[in-house]
């Protein structure tokens, strides 16, 4: 006999449904309780990085460093007369995640605009998200560049703004000749290097002058690798390595150079990814006179900075934490979101999009932080030598601020590209040789 | 210590030629410097020091360098001491008047200030008052190399080592005949060697072949990548039939002693990354080989190991030499209690549900990642290492090994043999083994099979502790770190064969040479990969590893 | 009749569909026809949500299969899921065609970034849908067949299986984490633009793929629970409780585990299939050892051996996790840790076991006992 389910269980397996669906169309209101009365009085705003997971080290800091300045903000008195409110979510290192919590904010809590994300892939994750729901996003890490989003304003160094800099310096005053590119195996360091790799060709170095290497994230056992690389710098040139090895791995790295007793005048070695947060982690008596290349440093000298590490250290009531480059582009995006939003009269984001473009900002480091149509921003490039108290002392600065290129010009997909946002092009990546803008936005026409 | 070759750049090449003029001077005036006659203050000296406090390297560089060619010629005694101090960073300014102080620590957060030029003391001042004087990798270059200068002729043998090693494959004629002259006044053998090999590499350049060849005689398998890379150079231009034979032969016989300090290293890379393996897993052979538990939190309980050891340096500041040998202990009883109070509250109610327990613990592991991460903080922490874990053990000047990896590989064996210490000669260890054996037969015996679980389980975690402090000093110490290692430990006691403590040595020492045998020609990643596969690969040829447990208790 | 034939007994498993194919009915409903504003709508928001859930719960399912009633505790399922996705990226990432930011008609963004000259070879057919269904299948399914065939042979069981299970997604992982794997590293494959001519953006889009998850669901659900109650499946759970006297008797143990598992991992590559397009994003985290075993989580949190109670652990859990991480971003993993602990030592039969127990106590016999 067939068992045709009972009455019971149909009548339970009804209440079980319309249950679940109402707890999850009542889902918006529970995790946003004051949506509803607070929608007048406040202003929200999005705070996408991840606080457990692999990333939590890098992004707690800068989920953080937004609560500082939507604080401080509010102390003025608030944007248009309203107080911020932050809504804090935890993506939990996990990309997937990214996109959905993305999507939570911006069509449940409904915030004007989001400051987050730390990798690539999140903010991959995250960019189809942000387009179709035409958010606003404020990311503040140096990345590979090629990609200039309507939706995003990419306020961390572009390639130009960070690596080629560097390697000039090498080149120019340490007399370096030979080039170790090592990097971790993901995207960022695949097209820095690239970008570097013709950069240097193009300054005649030869191939067999320029070793690559990759390694996974995480990777901890660097004894045959820097084997590798002190037998490499033995060869007579002047060697330098560039390191665009992520966060985790560092400090392996680092130990094992000074362990191998490879010093900074042997064979420096200048990084894009290790910053004072990152040397928080590490003794770093033997790595004295390796190098970082930012955009801006915990040691810059100026009155904006000190003020800025004293609010730090209020806040988070440690004063012994550090402040890192991540963190003053979180800062100069929220001044600069906050100008944007002044100047619109509304947090709208096509409104607030219009009004970003050209407002300036003071860095940390003195001069000018503006906003460039491509949502890139320019940038004092700033190289400096590791301490043995953990900070940088800057040797080299640039006269003027770099502007942020979106496309290399030293990638052969993309040399001819450009993004800007103003009429009449409006669009992020425009080809200047066949006049056109490729990809979505044509096919979305 | 630096075996790098200077030849080339143009930045360089400044520095060299300031380094010939002061050898010019430093052997005229050494006698003299040595005559004691220190009384004489030059003011040229005076002047160069106050540029210090210039912000430009630039001008700082050559403030440097005068005062050392100033020192050289005059023989001012306060011209070394004034040049090393700059160089590791211990010369201050004064920020009222700019004057150049020496500084010492004097009670809390006060610095007592000794006036550089004049040895007058200054009294105490705080912190603020005072900034460092910075120097940058230029100007270290030109600072030990005039330091080294300087020292040529020092009395102190380990001095005059250090400079004749920093001139290694200098090409100055002004420093060659310096140490030419050295050399021959030159009594202590290492010195003269290094000396010698100066001189050989310089006199490769000789016209005369004859001259060549003696030279070629001395680098005949000399292992400094300076003599390598000269007699390479040689070897593209030298017409004369006999030099080249002897080159090539001198190349050769480096080549062969390189190939086998090659094998040699990569032999000890194996070991060491493998001693890193048995020491992660063997707390976990015990908790999950002997007890049968999987322990998902076991990288948890390393993790806690190197906290502990982050605490006790926190605990006991400027006693970093002997932190570790307090950690050690302490990591044991810490990750200990913690792996006690997990199986007393979690795991004694799944014994006969290995499965389960793996659930329970990755519960287990979550908590105490996000414990870690509110009650201390989600950054990494700084551990440090103490002097005698940094640098390197020089078997050969082509070869060294460093000491931290050696003292891990020696840490590994020796828990590895306390271990089977405990477990074969103690009366925990047999009843231990009773347990796992046959549980009920082993409390029929009296065997208070509760306690032994409690005690079994802490000892597997105290061990995992005990890792935590070896590892602190290799990586990070973080939230996450017991992550990394978790899957790797339960590879090695599978691979070993579980419940086989001799399987994980064996297993975690293969696994590792393996991974460093095909690291340089397929690269980290792919090796990584090539090992798994093949640790399925040979568990579908014996199904349980490499020492398979016999008898009834490998039934289940 | 023969149809429900599966389903006869399994209570929880008939309240399961009914509840599914009223959410299938009530979701799109609430989301198109109920205006935004009213508080019955439902945002597109909650309808991915829950297609992700349900994609999650097929793979639970998946797992319940071969854990349950099979006895191999895989701790690497999340691999046939992933390679499902990546199937179904690689299709996804062939229709973007020339819109992709560089305009390369044939390859895809991370190629023209990487220099790369022309379409790897396994790249080829995936702008066909049906080529990329049957990779979808044949992927998964194949992986799980040569390394079962291998295992099974040689009689790899119990942690030995799990812990190698565990090699392979680990090893996969770090496999599609190099660059020169063609998958597009670390970044995976994202920016889909649109499944079978269907703009991904769209509700309708959207609301379809939800309703495919469902159906999905339910047919993964039903061919399990025919598994499990055919002859096949009996022998399975012969094969569970004691292997070595199946074997005896005559039966061929291995081809029995070789044949629900590569069903178990095509099931998994499906649900991957619908993961990707939902989430849009496939990437080689989703092939991270902690994501396997925290599937096997669901399956106990909601109940080994009932296939319906891994439906509700894998929705449970992973509401869970969306409701903590947005309201207690900082203490989430405390409440979950701490329900998978709890969940293991006072409920050894999960929620499944516990639902049973009091409908047990609540008396009412007339409803008959699963007899799974």
């Amino acid at each position: 006999m067939i068992s045709i389910p009972s009455f019971k269980p149909l009548l339970l397996s009804a209440g079980i449904a319309l249950g679940l669906t109402a707890s999850l169309s009542g889902f918006a209101e529970d995790a946003a309780p004051a949506a509803d009365q607070a929608d007048d009085e406040t202003i929200k705003v999005g705070v996408l990085h991840s606080l457990s997971g692999t990333m939590a080290i890098s992004e707690t800091t800068l989920k953080d460093t937004v609560l500082m300045l939507i604080e401080e903000q509010n102390e003025k008195g608030g944007v248009l007369g309203k107080k911020l409110e932050a809504v804090v979510v935890d993506p939990a290192s996990d990309w997937p995640l990214f996109a959905e919590k993305a999507r939570g904010l911006i069509e449940q809590d409904k915030v004007a605009a989001v400051f987050g994300c730390w990798t690539s892939v999140s903010r991959k994750s995250v960019l189809p998200v942000f387009e179709e729901l035409n958010g606003l996003l404020f990311y503040p890490v140096q990345y590979e560049g090629e990609e200039s989003s309507k939706n995003v304003f990419y306020t961390g160094a572009a390639p130009n703004q960070q690596a080629i800099p560097a390697v000039d310096y090498l080149k120019d005053e340490l007399g370096v000749e030979r080039w170790v590119l090592a990097g971790t195996d993901y995207v960022y360091p695949r097209t820095t290097n690239k970008i570097l790799e013709a950069y240097l060709k193009q300054n005649g170095v030869a191939e067999e002058d320029i070793m690559i290497n990759y390694t996974p994230f995480g990777h901890s056992d660097w004894q045959s690798i820097v084997a590798d690389i002190k037998k490499f710098g033995s060869e007579g040139k002047k060697t330098a390595v560039v390191s665009t090895i992520n966060g985790d791995a560092n400090v392996p790295f680092y130990k094992e150079l000074g362990n191998q007793g490879i010093s900074a005048e042997d064979i420096p070695v200048i990084a894009f990814s290790v910053g004072e947060e990152e040397l928080s982690g590490i003794d770093t008596g033997p790595l004295v006179g390796h190098l970082a290349a930012w955009n801006y440093f915990m040691s810059v000298p100026t009155d904006e900075n000190d003020t800025f590490i004293e609010t730090w250290h209020a806040f988070i009531e440690d004063p012994k934490r550090v402040t890192n480059d991540p963190m003053e582009a979180h800062k100069i995006g929220f001044d600069l979101w906050v100008q944007a939003v002044e100047k619109a009269g509304t947090t709208d984001t096509d409104a607030v999009e219009n009004a970003i473009i050209g407002l300036t900002t003071s860095n940390l480091s003195g001069g000018t932080a503006k906003m460039l149509p491509n949502h890139h921003i320019t940038k004092p490039v700033l190289i400096g030598e590791i301490q043995d108290d953990g900070q940088f002392a800057i040797v080299y600065q640039t006269e003027e601020e770099v502007p942020g290129d979106a496309w290399s010009d030293y990638l052969e997909g993309s040399k001819d590209l450009i993004g800007d946002w103003t009429d009449p092009i409006n669009c992020g990546n425009y080809n200047t040789q066949t006049k056109k803008c490729l990809g979505a936005e044509q096919a979305a026409e | 210590m630096s075996r790098f070759g200077f030849g080339g750049s143009g930045s360089v090449g400044v520095m060299m030629l300031g380094l010939s003029l002061l050898l010019v001077t430093a052997a005229s005036s050494a006698a003299s410097s040595q005559g004691a006659d220190h009384l004489a203050p030059s003011s040229a000296i005076d002047i160069r020091v106050a540029q210090l406090t210039d912000t430009s390297f630039k001008i700082k560089e050559a403030a440097a360098q005068a005062i050392a060619e100033t020192g050289a010629e005059t023989g001012d005694p306060r011209a070394i001491p004034l040049l090393k101090a700059l160089l590791v960073g211990d010369l201050y300014y004064r920020k009222v008047d700019d004057r150049i102080v020496y500084v010492a620590p004097a009670g809390n957060s006060s610095w007592a200030l000794t006036d550089a030029l004049s040895g007058e003391a200054l009294g105490d001042v705080g912190r603020r008052d005072l900034r460092k004087i910075t120097v940058n990798n230029r100007m270290r270059s030109a600072l030990r190399a005039s330091i080294a200068a300087l020292t040529l002729a020092s009395p102190d043998p380990q001095l005059r080592l250090k400079a004749a090693r920093e001139m290694i494959g200098s090409d100055d004629p002004v420093v060659i005949s310096a140490v030419r002259a050295q050399l021959a006044v030159e009594d202590d053998k290492p010195v003269a060697d290094a000396l010698a090999l100066v001189v050989a590499i310089a006199d490769l350049k000789q016209p005369e072949a004859d001259s060549r060849l003696t030279a070629i005689e001395v680098l005949h398998g000399n292992l400094y990548p300076e003599a390598h890379n000269a007699l390479n150079a040689l070897l593209g231009s030298e017409e004369d039939v006999a030099v080249r034979a002897a080159t090539k032969a001198a190349l050769d016989a480096i080549d062969r002693k390189r190939q086998l300090n090659g094998s040699i290293e990569t032999l000890f890379f194996g070991l060491s990354l493998g001693s890193v393996l048995v020491l992660a897993a063997i707390g976990l052979a015990i908790t999950f080989g002997v007890m049968g538990v999987i322990n998902m939190a076991h990288g948890e309980l390393i993790m806690i190991g190197a906290y502990t050891t982050y605490l006790v340096q926190q605990l006991m500041p400027g006693l970093t030499e002997w932190s570790l040998l307090v950690a050690v202990p302490a990591a044991f009883l810490v990750s200990g209690a913690f792996g006690v109070a997990i199986e007393r509250t979690v795991i004694r109610f799944l014994y006969g549900r290995p499965l389960e327990t793996l659930l329970a613990t990755f519960g287990i592991s979550l908590i105490l990642q996000q414990l870690v991460r509110t009650t201390i903080s989600a950054q990494n922490v700084v551990v440090q290492n103490p002097s005698w874990m940094s640098g390197s053990l020089q078997l050969n000047p082509g070869l060294a090994l460093t000491y931290n990896r050696l003292y891990i590989l020696l840490f590994a064996l020796i828990v590895f043999a306390l271990l089977l210490l405990v477990l074969k000669r103690t009366a925990l260890g047999l009843q231990v083994r009773a347990v796992s054996q046959n549980r009920a037969m082993a409390r029929a015996m009296g065997v208070h099979s509760a306690r032994v679980d409690a005690l079994t389980f802490g000892l597997g975690a105290g061990i995992a502790g005990v890792a935590g402090v070896a590892l602190s000093q290799l990586t990070n110490v973080g939230p996450n770190m017991g992550q990394a290692y978790i899957i790797d430990s339960f590879m090695v006691v599978v691979f070993g064969g579980v419940g086989n403590l001799w399987g994980t040595l064996v297993a975690g020492m293969t696994l590792g040479v393996a991974n460093k045998l095909m690291e340089p020609w397929a690269g980290a990643v792919l090796a990584k990969i090539l090992v798994l596969v093949f640790i399925i690969l040979f568990i579908q040829k014996r199904p349980r590893g490499l020492f398979p447990q016999r008898g009834r208790a490998a039934a289940d | 009749m023969g149809l429900l034939q599966p389903l006869k007994g399994d209570t929880g498993g008939q309240i399961m569909l009914a509840v599914l194919a009223l959410i299938a009915i009530l979701v799109p409903i609430l989301n198109l026809l109920v205006p935004e504003g009213n508080p019955l709508h439902v945002s597109t928001f909650t309808v991915t949500l829950l297609g992700k859930y349900l994609t999650y719960a097929l793979l639970a399912v998946a797992v319940d299969l071969v854990w349950g009633y099979l006895g191999i505790l895989s701790l690497g399922h999340g691999a046939f899921f992933a390679l499902g996705g990546y199937a179904m990226g690689m299709y996804l990432m062939r229709q973007i065609g020339d819109r992709g930011v560089y305009g390369d008609p044939l390859l895809p963004d991370f190629m023209v970034f990487l220099d790369w000259q022309q379409l790897p070879w396994f790249w080829q057919g995936f702008d066909q849908f049906w080529y990329a269904a049957l990779m979808i299948l044949l992927v998964p399914g194949l992986l799980a067949f040569v390394f079962g065939w291998l295992a099974f042979r040689s009689r790899v069981t119990g942690v030995y299986l799990s812990i190698i299970t565990q090699a392979l997604t680990y090893a996969l992982m770090l496999a599609f984490f190099r660059n020169e794997m063609g998958f597009g590293g670390n970044n995976g494959l994202t920016d889909f633009k649109d499944l079978l001519g269907f703009d991904l953006q769209a509700d309708s889009t959207r609301i379809g793929l939800f309703l495919a998850s469902a159906l999905a669901l339910a047919l993964g659900y039903w061919a399990c629970r025919w598994i499990v109650t055919s002859k096949l499946g009996r022998v399975a759970v012969a094969v569970r409780d004691a292997e070595s006297r199946v074997r005896f008797i005559g039966y061929r143990v291995d081809r029995v585990k070789l044949a629900i598992w590569t069903f178990s991992a095509v099931l998994a590559g499906v649900a991957g299939a619908l993961y990707v397009p939902q989430v849009g994003i496939i990437n080689p985290g989703e092939f991270s050892p902690l994501n396997s075993i925290e599937l096997v989580v669901w399956v106990a949190i909601g109940g080994r051996a009932t296939l319906y109670g891994a439906v509700i652990g894998a929705v449970l859990v992973n509401y869970g996790k969306t409701v903590f991480t947005g309201v207690f971003p900082e203490a989430w993993l405390f409440v979950l840790g701490g329900l998978f602990v709890l969940v293991t030592v006072f409920l050894p039969a999960g929620i499944a076991g516990l639902l049973k127990t009091l409908r047990r106590r609540s008396g009412s016999e007339t409803i008959q006992e699963a007899s799974a």
